[in-house]
C-alpha cells in the first residue's frame, strides 16, 4: 500500500512540477535575460518585473504542489527512488510541453539527451 | 551517432551561463538531499493526516532545504532567462550525479553498479545537450514573448 502511495506523490510531483516549469519558462521568456535586466536596469526592476508576471505565480503555485508532494513521498521512500523517479517523468513530460506548449525547437540532440537522461534515471530507480 | 548541427545554432554560453546552470543542479541535489534527511527525522506521514507534513517545517535540516531550494528556484529561472526549457532541463540532470554521491557519503545508502550506470547514461545526456544551442528559433512565438536573440 505505501508503495501505490508513493507512485501516487510521484504522479502529482511529475504533473504539477511540468505545469510549474511551463509556466516559469513562459514568464521569464517573457522578461528576457535576467542578468542583462539586471546590469540594464538594476536589481528592483528584476524584482518588480518577476512580481509583476501572472504566469510566474502560476508557476510558483503548481511547484508549491509539486514540493509537498515530494515531501510527503520522501516520508514514505527513499531519496535514490522519490527524486529520479519522479525527474525521469518530469524530463519526458517536460520535454513534449517544451514542443507543445513553449514551441521550442526540440531537436534531435535534445531528444536523444532527454532519452539518455531518462533511461539512466529509470536504471537509478528500477536498482 | 551522427547529429546534425542545428540550423538554429546560437552562440555559446558564457562563463556566468555555464555556473548559473551548475547552480541549479547543486542547489537542487543539497535541498533535496537536506530535505531528505530532515524527513527521516520526521518519520512517516500518515496519509489520513497529511496536513502533519507542516510540522515538518520545524525541522531544522527540513529548513535548510528549503533555503537551499530556493536558492534553486532563483538560478533556474535566471537559466531559464536566457536558455530554453528543453535545453535547462537534461543539462542541469547532472543533480542526479551530485545526488548519488550525497546518497552514498551522507545518507549511506547502497548504490549498485547498475545505479552506476544510470549515473553514465545521465552523464553522457547532459554532455550532448550542452553541446548544443542554449536557446532556438521560436517558429511560432508565444504571446507577449521577446525576441530572445540578443539577450543570449
Amino acid at each position: 500500500m505505501r508503495s501505490l502511495y508513493t507512485w501516487l506523490c510521484i504522479f502529482t510531483t511529475v504533473c504539477a512540477a511540468a505545469a510549474g516549469d511551463v509556466l516559469i519558462a513562459l514568464a521569464m521568456r517573457r522578461i528576457g535575460d535576467l542578468g542583462d535586466l539586471r546590469r540594464g536596469h538594476g536589481f528592483f526592476h528584476v524584482i518588480v518585473r518577476v512580481l509583476s508576471s501572472g504566469a510566474f505565480f502560476g508557476g510558483v503555485f503548481f511547484m508549491a504542489i509539486a514540493f509537498f508532494s515530494n515531501l510527503v513521498g520522501l516520508s514514505w521512500a527513499d531519496l535514490s527512488l522519490m527524486g529520479p523517479a519522479s525527474a525521469a517523468l518530469t524530463f519526458a513530460t517536460n520535454a513534449l510541453a517544451a514542443k507543445f506548449f513553449l514551441h521550442e525547437n526540440v531537436d534531435r540532440r535534445r531528444w536523444f539527451a532527454t532519452i539518455f537522461v531518462c533511461f539512466g534515471v529509470l536504471l537509478l530507480t528500477r536498482s | 551517432m551522427n547529429i546534425d548541427p542545428s540550423p538554429y545554432r546560437k552562440p555559446a554560453l558564457t562563463l556566468r551561463k555555464y555556473l548559473v546552470i551548475l547552480s541549479v543542479a547543486l542547489f537542487g541535489s543539497f535541498g533535496d538531499a537536506f530535505l531528505a534527511r530532515g524527513m527521516k527525522h520526521v518519520g512517516s506521514i500518515d496519509i489520513h493526516h497529511v496536513v502533519n507534513v507542516f510540522s515538518a517545517l520545524a525541522n531544522p535540516f527540513v529548513l535548510v532545504g528549503i533555503v537551499c531550494l530556493l536558492a534553486f528556484m532563483s538560478s533556474y529561472m535566471t537559466a531559464l532567462s536566457f536558455a530554453d526549457l528543453s535545453y535547462v532541463m537534461p543539462a542541469t540532470a547532472i543533480s542526479y550525479v551530485v545526488m548519488t554521491l550525497l546518497s552514498i557519503f551522507w545518507l549511506h545508502e547502497y548504490v549498485s553498479p547498475q545505479r552506476w550506470a544510470g549515473v553514465a547514461f545521465i552523464v553522457i545526456g547532459v554532455g550532448l545537450v550542452a553541446g548544443g544551442p542554449p536557446r532556438t528559433e521560436d517558429p511560432h512565438p508565444v504571446s507577449g514573448s521577446q525576441d530572445v536573440r540578443e539577450h543570449v
